[in-house]
């Protein structure tokens, strides 16, 4: 019983959220990632890209909730997601026109690339913040529940309850559906592949007869579909302001780099690394070894390798160790 | 630009032209301590934030007064930590130094540092909660030095060229963006550090009232000579006024302005003489056989490593003396602000905007980045007024309580970023080498 108690509480406490915060992370890498192998440069204005996709998300759902449009239990943000998506993509679209291009065109080299996002990053902040303004912002609703903490104690009789959002569940199964068919679409279809093949080496994919405009529009075309989902599952999750979303560009860097760069199945894995080993590092274990340890064992302090405030930190740790140590990543990206 | 400055003294006042003038000199500091990095070596560091925040934590260290009481109930265990991250460190070294690569070594030195932080944890645990307990509304630390707050400025670039080198000798082996990724990310971890070690520097609780190295405000307007000063510098204005006691009334106000003035122009003064100590220094080094060898290494690596020079050395002594300038700007930004508060270090405002002046004035020519350094946080100051101006002018047909006015009004503060990022994208795609493009003669 006590053992069943101590699974259950690292089931709550660590398990679902790290899942969920790292399926978040990783749609966000994974948009590093295509970004870097395909367009390579490091775009220093993805969190605020996926602040924008958020933000567009929030207003069309206040306009579907204004004239009465709702999903039942399911939040109304999803119904406003593929709109948001299509008009994320003309956004993405037009920025590559008028501000990427013409580096890419002069074959500029990375770094200066990398000071232009840094522009675009500014301004799309700065249009972020003036439209919708820098507070936190809440647009869930539907049922917010699956498992309530309480019914689960009562329906199993143990001591701790498992409550799991219907949020967190909506994250985890749209990112695995849409990595899926990422992955799906990167392998399989003849698009993916030559996408995959101009990331590879592009002198050589442009001799093969790959078009690079091609190419370069259906990467902004899914770095769109990326931002918009990645933004608005961490929305509806938490919650929304501008601030955080500039912020979590630095864990989906690490995670992006810890999975190798430009390997977006790294990416993907890399999330859930980062997302995990923030929660596993910062959390308390005293109540688990309550529950495992005999009551003469029990421990006196709170048994926390860091302090919750260290969550960064630790994940910005472990990236410097993997570039120190397998500067390609764990999951063999490009080389440095 | 000093015309522009010279405008808001005249228009707005000269308070806040002043200040904007001290903080368009601290900026010029960082941006110079940026191009020696970038200009002169290409290399590219997004760490600023870090060693300014470090700077600004010397400033912290070397004035305020020790906490005697704190040092007693936990100083011990303090200094018994720093004992034993020492001999960790040593440990670490001899380890790398007798053994050969291997799995085997990996996995001991992580082993070993795995066991130090939580040994480390133990030992420090009772001494920070026994520190943090010492009267915590207002110590709560263990205190400084109780020195002169202008040493800090020397003791800050030691201590971001600390940093420096240890991050130099971790990172600087990889390539340009990663780089910058890298030291972002651990001047993040810095700033998680200062934020939270509440027993080095109180973390968010932010310390206040520190020592000044300029005569207080209070005390001023209380001193016979400055009275006079004022006076003499008014005295067509005084003699216009007839009565006695509205003469005196006057003469107070403008003693009053008067003393905040004359504190800003103390800074200014002192301020003036660190960037023109460091634009002497930088541009000799520029045209040394030293800077020489460092445009060779920026703009050929392999070719001048087939030369015979030292790249790697040479990176990392240009990154410890870029970061220890950036680590005097964050003491001088400290010193003048009199508090230090952990939280304002932001990576929009201490990196990113930094390296738009960079980028702006222009890398490779320390005068570029004194420019860079005045117009941008000219334009980041004045930015909300001017915004608010088009505003005004765009709206104009609109009625006062128009929602959409009143939404644009309300977020005018916003447009300040606008403004930064377009001009960053402007220059970089129509004066890519910046407003004052390096400039090297060869005499």
């Amino acid at each position: 019983m006590d053992l069943l108690n101590a699974i259950i509480l690292l089931l709550n406490y660590i398990f679902v959220p790290a899942l969920t915060y790292g399926s978040q992370l990783a749609l966000g890498a994974i948009f590093v990632t295509l970004i870097y192998g395909i367009l390579r440069f490091a775009n220093f204005a993805t969190g605020d890209m996926m602040a924008f996709g958020t933000m567009v998300t929030i207003l069309i759902t206040w306009y579907f909730q204004s004239i009465g449009i709702s999903l039942g239990v399911l939040p109304t943000a999803l119904l406003a997601i593929p709109f948001a998506i299509i008009f994320m993509i003309g956004y993405m679209l037009f920025v590559d026109k008028f501000v990427f291009r013409y580096y890419r065109v002069n074959k500029s080299p990375p770094v200066q690339l990398a000071m232009v996002s840094i522009g675009v990053m500014f301004v799309t902040q700065a249009v972020v913040r003036i439209i919708i303004g820098p507070s936190d912002r809440r647009f869930f609703d539907g049922e917010k529940f699956i498992i309530k903490a309480g019914e689960f104690k009562e329906m199993t009789g143990l001591n701790e309850g498992l409550a799991i959002k219907s949020s967190q569940v909506i994250t985890i199964f749209v990112t695995l559906i849409l990595v899926s068919i990422l992955f799906w679409f990167l392998n399989k279809t003849k698009t993916g592949k030559s996408m995959r093949a101009y990331s590879d080496n592009e002198d050589l994919a442009l001799l093969s007869g790959i078009d690079p405009k091609r190419v370069v529009m259906i990467t902004w075309i899914i770095a769109g579909i990326l931002a918009t989902i990645g933004g608005a599952m961490y929305g509806l999750d938490k919650s929304f302001k501008p601030f955080t979303y500039f912020n979590n560009m630095l864990p989906i860097f690490a995670a992006a780099i810890v999975g190798g760069i430009g390997n977006p199945f790294g990416a993907f894995l890399g999330g859930y690394v980062i997302a995990f080993s923030e929660i596993f590092i910062t959390y308390a274990y005293k109540k688990f070894f309550m529950y495992i340890l005999p009551e003469s064992m029990e421990p006196e302090s709170l048994v926390q390798l860091l302090s919750t405030d260290y969550k960064f930190a630790v994940s910005f740790s472990i990236l410097v160790i993997v570039l120190l140590y397998r500067p390609n990543g764990i999951f063999k990206g490009k080389v440095l | 630009m000093m015309g522009l400055i010279i405008l808001v003294g005249i228009f707005q006042s000269w308070n806040v032209a002043l200040s904007i003038f001290n903080m368009c000199l601290i900026s010029a500091v960082m941006t110079m301590g940026a191009n020696v990095q970038w200009g002169y070596a290409g290399l590219i560091n997004f760490g600023l934030m870090g060693y300014a925040a470090l700077g600004g934590l010397a400033a912290v260290l070397i004035s305020v007064d020790p906490v005697q009481e704190a040092w007693r109930a936990g100083g011990f265990d303090i200094l018994m930590c720093l004992w034993l991250i020492i001999v960790m460190m040593l440990a670490i070294r001899f380890i790398l130094k007798n053994f050969a690569k291997s799995n085997f070594r990996t996995y001991g030195i992580a082993a070993i540092i795995i066991a130090g932080i939580i040994i480390i944890r133990v030992t420090a645990e009772p001494g920070i909660e026994a520190i943090e307990a010492v009267n915590p509304a207002t110590t709560g630390f263990l205190g400084g030095f109780g020195l002169p707050i202008i040493f800090s400025w020397i003791v800050g670039a030691f201590f971001a060229a600390g940093l420096a080198f240890v991050v130099g000798k971790v990172a600087l082996g990889l390539r340009a963006d990663y780089l910058a990724i890298a030291t972002l990310l651990i001047s993040e971890i810095v700033i998680a550090i200062i934020k939270h070690e509440d027993w080095l520097a109180r973390g968010v609780k932010n310390v206040i009232g520190l020592d000044r190295p300029v005569p207080y405000e209070v005390n001023l307007q209380a001193t016979e000579w400055f009275i006079n000063l004022v006076a003499k510098f008014n005295s067509s204005k005084l003699e216009l006024i007839s009565n006695v006691a509205d003469k005196q009334a006057a003469l107070n106000q403008l003693v009053i302005e008067g003393s905040s003035v004359f504190v800003k122009l103390c800074y200014s003064g002192l301020f003036l003489v660190v960037v023109i100590a460091l634009l002497i220094v930088t541009q000799k080094a520029l045209y040394s056989p030293w800077g020489r060898m460092m445009r060779a290494i920026r703009d050929n690596e392999e070719a001048a490593n087939a030369m015979g020079k030292n790249v790697v050395k040479q990176h990392l002594l240009i990154f410890i003396l870029g970061s220890a300038i950036v680590g005097i700007a964050g003491a001088m930004l400290v010193t003048q602000d009199g508090l230090f508060t952990p939280g304002s270090y932001r990576p929009m405002r201490y990196t990113f905007l930094i390296w738009v002046m960079v980028i702006v004035g222009g890398s490779g020519n320390n005068f570029g980045a004194i420019l860079g350094g005045f117009a941008v946080w000219f334009l980041w100051i004045e930015a909300a007024p001017i915004a608010l101006f088009l505003i005004n002018l765009f709206t104009a047909g609109m009625a006062d309580t128009h929602a959409l006015k009143v939404h644009l009004i309300e977020s005018v503060p916003y447009f300040r970023y606008l403004m930064m990022g377009l001009g960053l994208l402007l220059i970089m795609r129509y004066r890519p080498k910046g407003i004052l493009p390096e400039k090297i003669e060869i005499k």
